[in-house]
């Protein structure tokens, strides 16, 4: 059956190529909408919430935009997939920019990676972890298809610390294991990018398009 | 644990890929998004443009080509070449590009690297530095960034800039030894090894990739975090996923 998704666009980062990816592995009638519109958002099927760049920003787009509420909702009532800065302003408060405060949807900070040397080669611990690195998969879904310890694209130099460790869906080693991957009930985020992951980041997407939680 | 990573880059001038790609499989080589087809089909792991067109009035054809690829090709793309000012930044990001590589007009006005990274995120912006050794032999190395292709000397220390770049909001440095660009004896690893340790962003090795076992040492002498090489690709002496074979069996950690 056809279905509308929206992707949430509030100037944060590169939603074309989130919405290209999605468009690509959609069904012909399925419509993929990029919009801030409060009300497309809460008549979608599935909702996609990326983001890009720096916390503060990216919460000050979010009132800006008139969001808040939007993204309660989605979040409360429907598939819901957060990508990078939309995984991590679902929690409380962000390290970044002398801290900042977050949507708040789930108790846990958002820190940085540590300022260390690693141990292979004895230099530094390069931030942002960027390229690709594998997810010691929790049981989901949305993983359906993707083989244990895959590896997609991550770029970022923050990662998110639930509190709530029932919320872990997805682990990765970068200096230490962080978390990768959050799901509850609708929700799924991840902080690395489906839409630049290639062939696991493509069938994660179909993976999200299909789901009935 | 996380890859090195391989980067193609290709050479882009009025929206036509130059400097050769020979493929077999591919009917027109200087197709930019069949060649990026191609190189993501191999396994690349990110693919990077350099715009060498010359003429400003014809600029908007690699807006046109990034388009194209970012709607079939779903890895990061990097697009260097004319990135002069903000606005430059954000029409190649809004085309699809994931980062923009910042080359001359990062060391005539540095500033704009810290405006462009607090406007669009340190992840963006990759910072391109053209090296080229300036000390004698017996002294200590020491490396000077050069502009215009390698010719024109800054009297800028390679090392500063680069962990100034850094404190700037460059998310990533991309590389390139002049002494070494396009003699295919191998990286600078000297060079590349004293700027991964000055500074604590990723570092991408570029010049002088002329075999596989170069690139092993980009990362095993260098401590690149990502290799980048063009032509050894392009005339398909080698694929992607040799390449990656090669680097696994050095003990590299590579996504195959």
């Amino acid at each position: 059956m056809a279905q509308s998704i929206v992707v949430i666009d509030y100037g944060m980062g590169n939603l074309r190529s989130v919405a290209k990816a999605i468009e690509h592995v959609a069904a012909a009638a399925d419509e993929v909408l990029v919009t801030d519109d409060a009300e497309r958002i809460a008549a979608a099927d599935r909702v996609v919430f990326p983001g890009q760049g720096a916390a503060r920003d990216c919460m000050a787009a979010i009132g800006e935009h008139h969001l808040n509420q939007a993204i309660r909702q989605a979040v409360a009532s429907k598939p819901f997939l957060g990508i990078c800065m939309g995984l991590q302003v679902l929690l409380q408060r962000s390290e970044e920019n002398e801290g900042t405060d977050l949507l708040g949807l789930f108790a846990g900070q958002v820190v940085r990676f540590p300022h260390e040397h690693r141990a292979e080669d004895g230099l530094p611990l390069k931030v942002p972890h960027m390229g690709w690195n594998q997810v010691r998969q929790h049981e989901h879904a949305l993983w359906s298809g993707i083989a244990q310890d895959s590896r997609f694209y991550f770029v970022h130099s923050y990662h998110v610390v639930p509190q709530d460790t029932s919320l872990i869906s997805g682990e990765t080693d970068y200096g230490h294991r962080f978390v990768s991957a959050m799901a509850r009930d609708n929700l799924f985020a991840v902080q690395f990018h489906p839409e630049k992951s290639a062939a696991n980041g493509l069938q994660l997407l179909t993976n999200f398009l299909h789901w009935k939680p | 644990m996380l890859a090195k990573r391989i980067i193609p880059c290709l050479d882009v001038d009025n929206g036509r890929v130059v400097k050769g790609v020979q493929f077999v499989e591919i009917r027109d080589a200087g197709d930019p998004v069949e060649v990026a087809r191609r190189y993501d089909k191999e396994g690349a792991d990110e693919i990077t443009f350099l715009d060498i067109t010359a003429s400003s009035d014809n600029r908007d054809t690699i807006v046109h080509v990034v388009e194209q690829v970012a709607s079939e090709v779903f890895i990061p793309l990097t697009v260097g070449g004319g990135i002069r000012e903000v606005d430059d930044v954000r029409r190649m990001l809004n085309a699809g590009a994931d980062k923009v590589a910042i080359n001359t007009a990062a060391v005539f006005n540095p500033e704009f690297v810290r405006e462009a990274s607090e406007r669009f995120g340190s992840q963006c912006i990759v910072v391109a530095i053209d090296a080229k050794q300036v000390s004698a032999e017996g002294e200590p190395l020491r490396w000077e960034i050069f502009t215009h292709g390698g010719r024109k000397p800054t009297g800028m220390d390679a090392i500063e800039w680069a962990q100034k770049m850094a404190d700037y909001g460059a998310g990533e440095i991309l590389l390139t030894s002049m002494d070494r660009d396009g003699t295919k004896i191998g990286f600078d690893n000297a060079l590349t090894h004293a700027i991964a340790a000055a500074v604590s962003i990723p570092v991408i090795a570029s010049g002088g990739v002329g075999n596989l076992d170069h690139l092993v040492e980009g990362v095993t002498k260098g401590g690149a975090d990502a290799v980048l090489a063009a032509s050894i690709f392009h005339f398909a002496e080698y694929s992607i996923q040799e390449a990656k074979q090669h680097m696994a069996e050095a003990g590299i950690e590579v996504r195959l």
